[in-house]
């Protein structure tokens, strides 16, 4: 098994016929996802080939569903239309939402999330500014390069998409069930938690590497929730010891504000939840392939 | 981006909140002239991006226009927590009744938005909300309900504000929230947000921080980015579109591709300093996923420039871009460089196609090149060629 995302899912792509959803949309392909389709109202009723593969364009979320029988959407638009492009698909019902845009507002964020919640969270959404979400050897919805780990028993959850890489890469002798980047923004859809839990219920994932980074109280949070749910082993990662107050580390969520938000107060409670930190990804990797071995 | 006072009330009175009249100035005798047109006392403030400013000398009251010149020429040049002052404020005094705390901000661990407010303002809002944390009510908004007039009563009422200004708080909160929303704002902050004797309610301070993301909508927004005491290397990087912060009291430069994977960079370069002197990471610079050939001699140029910089890690996850990329992307960017690279530089590449990428880098044979295959082996060489280049 595998979390969110397996062989069966059928994917389209908000945004395909633009050059990043084209690009990637090829590679998801290769990585064997069923990519059924793309959506955009402009370009509705035509054909895209990606890889000579003809995949059809349709005018919505909704319509593309009911044509292709979609349940997962990456979503590939600009930031400025990113808020309608998420609505349009929590609207369609749809299960799954990867929102790879990077630089989307956060009042616009802020707004999907309520709207989702309002319409019973039957959409799970991952992102945004996010890599998305790959089950290696069965499917990849977003941008994780597939290659470069297989399928396997870990189970992986990081705010950060090099990070999430890296790992993985580190850790391709031992393999992944899934492995997701829920992003680095202040609000994002699914949390730590959320795959924690998920990976908990999944029988094929045996051991789960978490990976945080400095801002908010995510991972203060998964701490908590570890210690009283999580019983297949954990270890963790986070960075950005050495970032001072008050400077946006690159992910708009990365920021530590006052005594908010340090790597130290997220190590320690992830320790004190009795998860392995490393000082190093590699040193992290280590400890994730000796709980498996 | 974190505003002064000065522009947060601009924003806030644009939006029709109530605030006193002020200037902006960036001398004492112009404090003077200020001081000599609003009439009457006046309190100088310090523009600095940084709270504490009353505790630090930063605000004075002044009773006449030469005293105003006076109060300017001892706040002018202040070193509030690390920011000098370059400008302040001088703004009509009012006779203050109370003081009141209100603020929105976004909850991330509530994905939404939340309204603080407490009739006890003026203080330091962490030490209230530690001290007595039941005097802080703190009121979840629904980011597509937002906040009407009946919401801010309820926020008013739930911040014990008096039932005499009830009506005029909860007007102000309105407005409050049309300037959050209406400039993308992830934080308003009034404190303290007074009642004068004629019990109206208007903002005595003002702190707004804005999100960048949302810049395309708001063309008026780039006129508010202090140039002035901007970091050169930072507004050098930021005009060629990179992500780059300065640090402190570092030796070693930075160069990574994403966010997360530089911020670990930084954390192990640290690390392994240690072993060498106490080296540090100078900067944080992400180029992105793409990592080409003129972003990666952008990003050396302006870490090149930086005279802290002793030794330079750069710190490569071949992903989408493949490691042999990467590599003709750092050959061609010293090639680009050409004389102006002057400083030793360590190369971590890793992941797709690493060994054709390790063996591009190896027959370009450049000699400020170092190939280290592991992340910590290649931090730890990097903080030994700063310590011996600063020895």
């Amino acid at each position: 098994m595998s979390i969110f995302l397996n062989e069966n899912s059928k994917v389209i792509v908000q945004g395909l016929t633009g050059s990043e959803g084209m690009k990637h949309g090829r590679k998801m392909l290769a990585a064997g996802t069923q990519l059924v389709g793309g959506v955009n109202a402009r370009k509705a009723g035509t054909q895209v080939d990606v890889d000579g593969t003809s995949v059809n364009v349709y005018g919505g979320v909704e319509e593309a569903m009911k044509e292709t029988g979609a349940d997962v959407s990456v979503i590939f638009v600009p930031p400025k239309f990113a808020k309608d492009a998420v609505v349009e698909a929590v609207d369609a019902g749809i299960g799954l939402a990867v929102v790879i845009t990077e630089g989307i507002p956060v009042h616009d964020s802020a707004w999907f999330w309520a709207h989702a919640g309002a319409n019973g969270n039957r959409t799970r959404i991952i992102g945004p500014n996010c890599p998305g979400i790959i089950s290696p050897g069965k499917s990849l919805a977003g941008i994780i390069p597939a290659n470069i780990s297989g399928p396997g028993k870990m189970g992986l959850v990081s705010k950060s998409g090099t990070l999430t890489y890296q790992m993985m890469y580190e850790l391709r002798d031992i393999g992944f069930s899934t492995g997701i980047g829920i992003g680095g923004d202040p609000i994002i859809g699914t949390t730590h938690i959320d795959a924690l839990e998920a990976f908990q219920n999944d029988p094929e994932t045996e051991a789960i590497v978490m990976i945080g980074e400095i801002g908010g109280d995510a991972e203060e949070r998964a701490a908590d929730y570890i210690k009283a749910n999580v019983t297949k082993p954990v270890v963790g990662y986070v960075a950005g010891f050495t970032a001072p107050e008050g400077k946006t580390m690159g992910h708009a969520g990365a920021i530590v504000s006052g005594s908010a938000g340090t790597a130290q107060a997220k190590k320690e409670a992830l320790e004190a939840a009795g998860v392995k930190v490393g000082k190093t990804p590699t040193e992290t990797a280590d400890l994730a392939r000796s709980l498996v071995s | 981006m974190d505003l002064y006072e000065y522009q947060a009330k601009d924003l806030f009175a644009a939006h029709g909140v109530p605030v006193l009249p002020g200037r902006t100035v960036d001398t004492a005798s112009d404090a003077e002239t200020a001081a000599g047109e609003i009439g009457g006392a006046v309190v100088v403030k310090a523009q600095v991006k940084t709270g504490g400013r009353g505790k630090a000398g930063g605000v004075k009251l002044a009773k006449d226009p030469a005293e105003a010149k006076e109060k300017a020429e001892a706040i002018l040049g202040l070193d509030i927590k690390g920011h000098v002052v370059h400008r302040v404020l001088v703004t009509e005094a009012s006779d203050i009744a109370e003081e009141y705390y209100f603020s929105f901000l976004l909850d991330r661990s509530n994905r939404t938005f939340l309204a603080m407010c407490s009739a006890e303002g003026g203080m330091e809002i962490e030490e209230l909300a530690v001290e007595r944390p039941e005097a802080l009510a703190r009121v979840p908004i629904d980011a597509i309900a937002g906040v009407d007039k009946a919401k801010a009563q309820e926020i008013v009422a739930q911040g014990n504000l008096p039932a005499a200004v009830a009506d005029e708080a909860a007007d102000v909160i309105v407005k409050l929230w049309d300037t959050f929303v209406g400039e993308d704002a992830t934080l308003v902050e009034v404190n303290p947000l007074v009642r004068d004797p004629q019990d109206r309610v208007i903002a005595l301070d003002g702190k707004v921080t804005l999100d960048e993301n949302a810049d395309f909508r708001h063309e008026a927004h780039g006129a508010l980015v202090d140039e002035k005491t901007e970091n050169p290397l930072e507004a050098k990087a930021k005009a060629k579109g990179l992500n780059y912060v300065k640090l402190d009291d570092g030796q070693v430069g930075i160069i990574g591709n994403g966010a997360g994977l530089v911020m670990s960079t930084l954390d192990v370069v640290a690390y392994a300093g240690e072993a060498h002197g106490g080296m540090k990471p100078a900067n944080f610079l992400d180029i992105g996923g793409g990592a080409s050939a003129e972003v990666m001699a952008a990003g050396l140029d302006v870490i090149l420039g930086d005279d802290d910089v002793r030794s330079v890690f750069v710190n490569v996850f071949g992903g989408i871009t493949a490691c042999d990329a990467v590599a003709n992307g750092i050959v061609e960017a010293l090639k680009i460089l050409g004389d102006d690279a002057t400083k030793p530089l360590v190369v971590r590449l890793d992941g797709n196609n690493v060994e054709e990428g390790r063996r591009i880098l190896a027959e370009a044979n450049h000699p400020l090149v170092t190939v280290v295959g592991t992340m910590d082996d290649a931090a730890a060489k990097a903080a030994e060629l700063a310590a011996k280049a600063g020895a």
